[in-house]
């Protein structure tokens, strides 16, 4: 079961931190950028950082994040970091995967 | 004229060969095999190859091994990958494919992949690539959507001209893990490593090569200090070029007996005989012989070391240390244990390559083989052999002879094999054992079929007559024995002879006095007859003269 929040609790000093890992303007890219912008908005309440970068204009940048499926998004702050591959579109696992929902079974957790 | 379909050159040793020339250019290749079975290093030894010898740059993008292991690993051959990427011959990405927290939203593709592939390939100007181990992305990613990418990858390569190895691991049914050469259709290799009755060996089998010829059996092959080598024989071929020209063995008298000449160059000469009747002492005669045209010698000794054969010979008036110190003489060890069948023969054919040699020595043959299967130590050494002729390399086996003399049922059919068959045997009688050399048989020449005394002594090999009897022959102390005995007889045959000459000789000289005697006497005869009758002549004138005067003194007419 998984529990989301009305609204985040977050401390003063949480800011958010995303690199998104893109590949062109491809249909995959535009909606990752939607979907990512969509939750931080409406969880994030402005604390949040989102840095694009296009594989396609930087290519040394994917040998240097790692990166091979795209759209790849990292979450640097707050810890754990944590990846999530795909275009976002399923929010469910996204939340998840970032943590902002938390999971019936997960231990208490900011 | 068919258009030949172009090839990219391995390098590695054999592996060329059967390929007829190498992996298809601008193609993938798709090589795979159980873990450990030496596919990373066939594709970094492409590599380097391409990098060093044919001027062609790489990108190694590994999914497994990090680029620091990957270097470590291959040091121990004796390449600097380090050296080649600070050279920008090479481009080593290793692609970190994380396992653990990670999480799938929605849809993606892996053309981070194809960018990174892109830029690596563009920035060194790459010309090969290699893509070990893709199936690592079957791990995490969802299978459909690292089906879809691959088929789009490898057309991809196919689109950037680029001749790539991708590596895959073995999975059940003999095929692919995940079923990946469906996507290659140009070329796939298997490479496996099998263990039979705890020896492993490792095999490679090119499975599909379109448009090309190739060959289709399993080869052994071998990792040693060099890298791959790969062994390209496994079929026997009759094929071979013959040569004319004879050898010496090293002994003159058993040049003599093999039609005046010696040996074929490239023939196979088979020596056997039980312990201790000196086979190894003619197969050091032979390379001796053979080290002193300026030929290098190969010697497989298996039961003694080097230097123990060496004092041996020596106390036979034969010295190999200067061909060693030339280079002329090399000498490995074939210990029986220590190798599978394959792994034998590869490690033999890799000599021959580096060593170049005239002629191989295997001395005992016996213990090249452990195998109780008399088919499959026939077939190796068919193969062995076709790996001799097919270079014009003379080889000689020694070979131990068992019970009786009589061949074991395993070695029957061996001799077969050979074109020269020499037999030391050993005669014992009245307590002492001699040694016998029979040439069994040898090809293509007129022989000796006439045994003889094979003598070792502190001059060397001496091949003696042997005393023909009657019915039968004989050698050692008792052909010495009768060869006195005939030298005795023919002593006194001539002294009796002497001594009969000497009576005739007696005997004439007697008559020949007792004649002058008589003609002594007969000349006396003569000359008293001759006086008498002057004598009477005297008196007859004397009385006609008296006559005649008294006639005359009477005035007597003259009588008419």
């Amino acid at each position: 079961m998984i529990n989301f929040p009305d609204e985040l609790e977050l401390d003063e000093d949480d800011i958010w931190d995303f690199h998104l890992y893109i590949a062109g303007k491809s249909a995959k890219s535009t909606a990752a950028i939607a979907n990512l912008q969509k939750i931080c908005d409406e969880y994030l309440q402005n604390k949040y950082k989102i840095k694009i970068i296009d594989l396609v204009q930087n290519p040394e940048m994917a040998r240097q994040a790692q990166i091979i499926a795209v759209p790849t998004l990292i979450k640097k702050l707050p810890s754990p970091v944590k990846q999530i591959i795909g275009d976002l579109s399923n929010q469910e696992k996204l939340l998840v995967g970032l943590e902002i929902a938390i999971t019936h079974r997960s231990s208490n957790q900011s | 004229m068919r258009k030949q379909l172009p090839k990219s050159l391995t390098g590695i040793q054999g592996l060329d060969e059967i390929t007829d020339g190498g992996l298809p250019q601008g193609r993938p290749t798709l090589i795979y095999g159980s873990a450990g079975s030496g596919k990373t290093l066939l594709g970094v030894e492409f590599l380097i190859n391409g990098a060093t010898k044919y001027n062609e740059t790489g990108v190694l993008m590994t999914f497994e091994e990090t680029a620091e292991e990957i270097t470590q690993n291959v040091a121990s051959l004796g390449w600097d990958i380090e050296q080649l990427v600070r050279d920008r011959k090479l481009l080593l990405d290793h692609v970190a494919v994380p396992v653990r927290d990670i999480d799938f939203s929605g849809s993606y593709d892996l053309e981070g992949l194809f960018i990174r592939l892109s830029s690596a390939i563009q920035e060194i100007g790459a010309k090969r690539v290699v893509l070990d181990t893709l199936e690592v992305l079957f791990s995490t990613m969802e299978h459909h959507i690292v089906r879809s990418e691959l088929r789009r990858l490898f057309s991809w390569l196919k689109s950037q001209g680029v001749t790539a190895i991708v590596t895959g691991e073995l999975g059940s049914n003999n095929s692919t893990l995940q079923g990946i050469e469906e996507y290659v259709s140009d070329c796939v290799i298997r490479l496996e490593q099998r263990t039979i009755e705890d020896l492993a060996t490792r095999h490679l089998q090119i499975l599909k090569y379109r448009g090309s010829k190739h060959g289709s059996n399993e080869y052994p092959f071998l990792i040693n200090e060099d890298g791959i080598s790969v062994v390209p024989i496994t079929s026997v071929g009759l094929n071979s070029g013959v040569s004319d020209e004879r050898i010496s063995s090293g002994v003159p008298r058993l040049d003599t007996m093999l039609g005046g000449l010696g040996y074929y160059r490239g023939s196979c000469i088979l020596v056997t005989g039980k312990a201790g009747t000196g086979k190894t002492s003619l197969a050091s005669y032979f390379a001796s012989a053979t080290c002193d045209r300026g030929e290098r010698v190969l010697y497989l000794a298996s039961d003694e070391s080097p230097q123990q054969m060496l004092r041996n010979q020596r106390s036979i008036g034969l010295d190999l240390q200067p061909h060693i110190d030339q280079g002329l003489l090399r000498f490995e060890s074939v210990r029986p244990t220590a190798y599978g069948l394959e792994m034998r023969l590869a490690n033999i054919y890799n000599w021959v390559q580096e060593f170049q040699p005239y002629l191989v020595i295997i001395d005992p043959m016996s213990n090249l083989s452990t195998s109780n299967n008399i088919k499959q130590t026939k077939n190796f050494l068919m193969r062995l052999i076709d790996l001799f002729k097919s270079s014009q390399i003379t080889v000689f086996f020694t070979d131990l002879l068992t019970v009786n003399g009589a061949l074991e049922a395993s070695e029957a059919g061996i001799p077969s094999l050979m074109d020269t068959w020499i037999e030391l045997r050993t005669l014992e009688n009245n307590g002492e054992r001699n040694r016998a050399l029979y040439i069994l048989k040898s090809r293509g020449m007129q022989h000796s079929n006439q045994v003889r005394e094979f003598v070792l002594n502190n001059q060397g090999i001496e091949l003696l007559d042997v005393y023909l009897g009657e019915s039968d022959f004989l050698i050692g102390s008792a052909r010495i024995a009768q060869e006195a005995k005939d030298r005795m007889e023919k002593l006194n045959r001539c002294q009796e002879l002497e001594r009969k000459k000497r009576q005739l000789n007696q005997q004439q000289a007697l008559l020949q006095v007792q004649i002058t005697a008589l003609q002594v006497q007969l000349v006396n005869e003569r000359e008293d007859f001759e006086a008498i009758y002057q004598q009477d002549q005297l008196s007859q004138k004397a009385i006609t003269d008296s006559k005649d005067l008294m006639a005359d003194l009477r005035d007597a007419d003259t009588i008419i």
